[in-house]
């Protein structure tokens, strides 16, 4: 089983990743996922987790994740040391982040770049999914695309997938570069 | 057929707006909100054609909903914990004058404390009330249930209301893959309600009447009779859902690698996945462990559990609830079972998930192996700390 860490604030849009995750994971045949938040009350602007499964069976274990294949942080203000004793053995931290860290299992990204660029708005939750794609190939592009065309509002589509898109670019240039 | 990527609540409305209910009438509690929002919704965009009455509480709620089954209505409304309790009085009403009315109930625990969280303590409080229960594990048996329970609950060997458990949040609010039949599909498998038991202008009869001690004992017989012809009526009813959406439910039970088990452990809800995972990792280091899991607490599954569990070593139950000064209300009903059908077995009581805490694959673990030494106890999962 895979499993996905998100973390971000209340309002950053962590727990629609990785439901937006799930979603796509399951287009394709014997697979499934889970995707859950951290249960109770929502506040805008503080800490939250979201939870994703991914598995090629059914998945009885409904327990939040407690080690990591893929932590990801929408906000790298909510990023410390501490990150990695949530990680497996060969798991990777994706972060949204304009600093530069010299650890092989940080992957950065400049989602608020991206998401300035392309958004207009500082949403990174699609970006940093982008960028998981960009890195783990048991999640497709494709599948992405089409999970938001079916669970995002219409008029969200087009500037989401084109997002999602240069995240994939920018963390496939890192790692060749 | 649609597959999508939905919540438990989202599944239970989807299979909802499938049964074309005509009233729906709710009062909104955390976390049964998203399935009345989402039948708001589907009530406002016309994918279903329905009354949505919103009233000011869950004692109206359900009231509302019996004043509505009696023209003969199909009805359903949903809550959780605190407007379950609130509803209380209501809960007998509706059975006793054997409307059947569909109720989805999320569980989550009781106050004080307060706790928004799930257990099962709500709706097992409640297990005398004369309703039918049933517990998914996953939002696609919850959809699936959604639809059945129309047909359980309005069969004339039945007319009982049905009340629909999913785990609070661990259920409700996490998101997974679920097949959607379609309209005609629904169609095929669930009649139109038609019912003897309303008020018809045509045909006028009395409703909600008084029975003194002369004919009460005849009525409350009539009742329970009710209750226990469900058993058929659900063997019934998932031949011909089988039948039509190609998934095959088991009964009153479900039973997973108990035929040749040692050790049982027997249990309601979506905790059931994990315990199946754990199962199959124990069978690879050759202990013969296995599930039980009980789909409905009302009727009860006397039969098949006594069944299952003939041949096992030892037997636990597993459940979020407790009876304070007695034992887990789960465990009563399944010795009691064993104790009729002449049983030894021993059968140990764990008690976990209240208040929402977490029940990890180790502690079920754990479970059976202390069902390995035999002696028969009561264990609370998750006290921790040294005074515990």
């Amino acid at each position: 089983m895979i499993e996905i860490l998100w973390h971000g604030r209340g309002g950053q849009g962590a727990f629609t990743a990785s439901r937006l995750l799930g979603a796509s994971y399951v287009l394709a045949e014997n697979s499934y996922a889970l995707a859950f938040p951290s249960f109770g009350p929502e506040r805008r602007g503080a800490p939250i987790r979201a939870f994703t499964k991914l598995d090629d069976r059914p998945i009885g274990n409904r327990s939040e994740v407690k080690l990591a294949d893929f932590s990801i942080f929408l906000d790298d203000t909510l990023f410390s040391e501490a990150a990695f004793d949530e990680l497996k053995p060969g798991g990777k931290i994706l972060l949204n982040t304009k600093n530069i860290h010299n650890d092989d299992r940080i992957v950065v990204v400049d989602g608020d770049g991206i998401a300035a660029e392309i958004l207009k708005l500082p949403i990174t939750n699609t970006i940093m999914l982008g960028a998981l794609a960009g890195v783990f190939d048991k999640v497709s592009v494709a599948h992405i695309e089409e999970a938001i065309r079916q669970n995002m509002p219409e008029k969200l589509h087009e500037k989401n997938i084109a997002a999602v898109n240069a995240a994939v670019g920018a963390v496939r240039k890192e790692a060749v570069g | 057929m649609a597959r999508k990527f939905l919540s438990g609540n989202e599944a239970f409305a989807e299979g909802v707006r499938l049964a074309r209910p005509q009233v729906i009438s709710a009062y909104p509690i955390t976390p049964q909100t998203i399935v009345v929002e989402c039948l708001s919704e589907m009530v406002e965009d016309g994918s279903l054609k329905a009354e949505f009455i919103h009233v000011e509480s869950e004692h109206s709620a359900l009231s509302c909903a019996m004043g509505a089954s009696a023209v003969g209505a199909r009805t359903f409304t949903a809550t959780s914990s605190q407007g379950l309790l609130y509803m209380a009085e209501c809960l007998v009403y509706a059975s006793g004058g054997r409307f059947p009315i569909v109720m989805m109930n999320a569980n989550r625990s009781t106050a004080l404390p307060w706790n928004i969280y799930g257990d099962q303590r709500d709706s097992i409080a409640l297990l005398d009330s004369g309703w039918i229960q049933s517990y998914a594990e996953n939002a696609q048996e919850a959809l699936d249930l959604a639809l059945m329970s129309y047909y359980i609950a309005e069969h004339k060997n039945v007319s009982t209301p049905y009340m629909a458990n999913l785990d609070g949040f661990v259920l409700t609010h996490t998101y997974e893959v679920v097949e959607i039949p379609t309209q005609e599909q629904a169609d095929a498998f669930l009649p139109s309600f038609k019912t003897e038991n309303k008020l018809d202008l045509s045909h006028p009869r009395n409703l909600g009447f008084t029975a003194g001690p002369d004919y009460n004992t005849q009525f409350k017989y009539k009742e329970h009779l009710g209750l226990l012809r469900v058993r058929e009526v659900v063997e019934e009813a998932e031949m011909r859902f089988a039948e039509i959406f190609g998934r095959r439910y088991t009964g009153l039970t479900e039973n997973y690698r108990t035929e040749d088990a040692d050790f049982i452990l027997v249990t309601l809800g979506s905790i059931s996945g994990l315990v199946r995972e754990v199962a199959d990792e124990l069978r690879e280091k050759n202990v013969k462990a296995g599930l039980l899991r009980l789909r409905y607490l009302r009727p009860f599954p006397d039969e098949e559990i006594v069944r299952t569990l003939n041949g096992a070593k030892a037997a636990a139950v597993l459940e979020k609830d407790i009876s304070f000064g007695g034992d887990g209300t789960v465990y009563t009903n399944v010795t009691a079972a064993l104790q009729k059908a002449g049983s030894r077995l021993p059968v140990s009581n764990y008690i976990g998930g209240l208040g929402g805490k977490n029940i990890s694959a180790e502690e079920i673990e754990q479970i059976f192996e202390e069902l390995k030494q035999g002696n028969v106890k009561t264990v609370f999962l998750g006290l921790g700390g040294e005074d515990a």
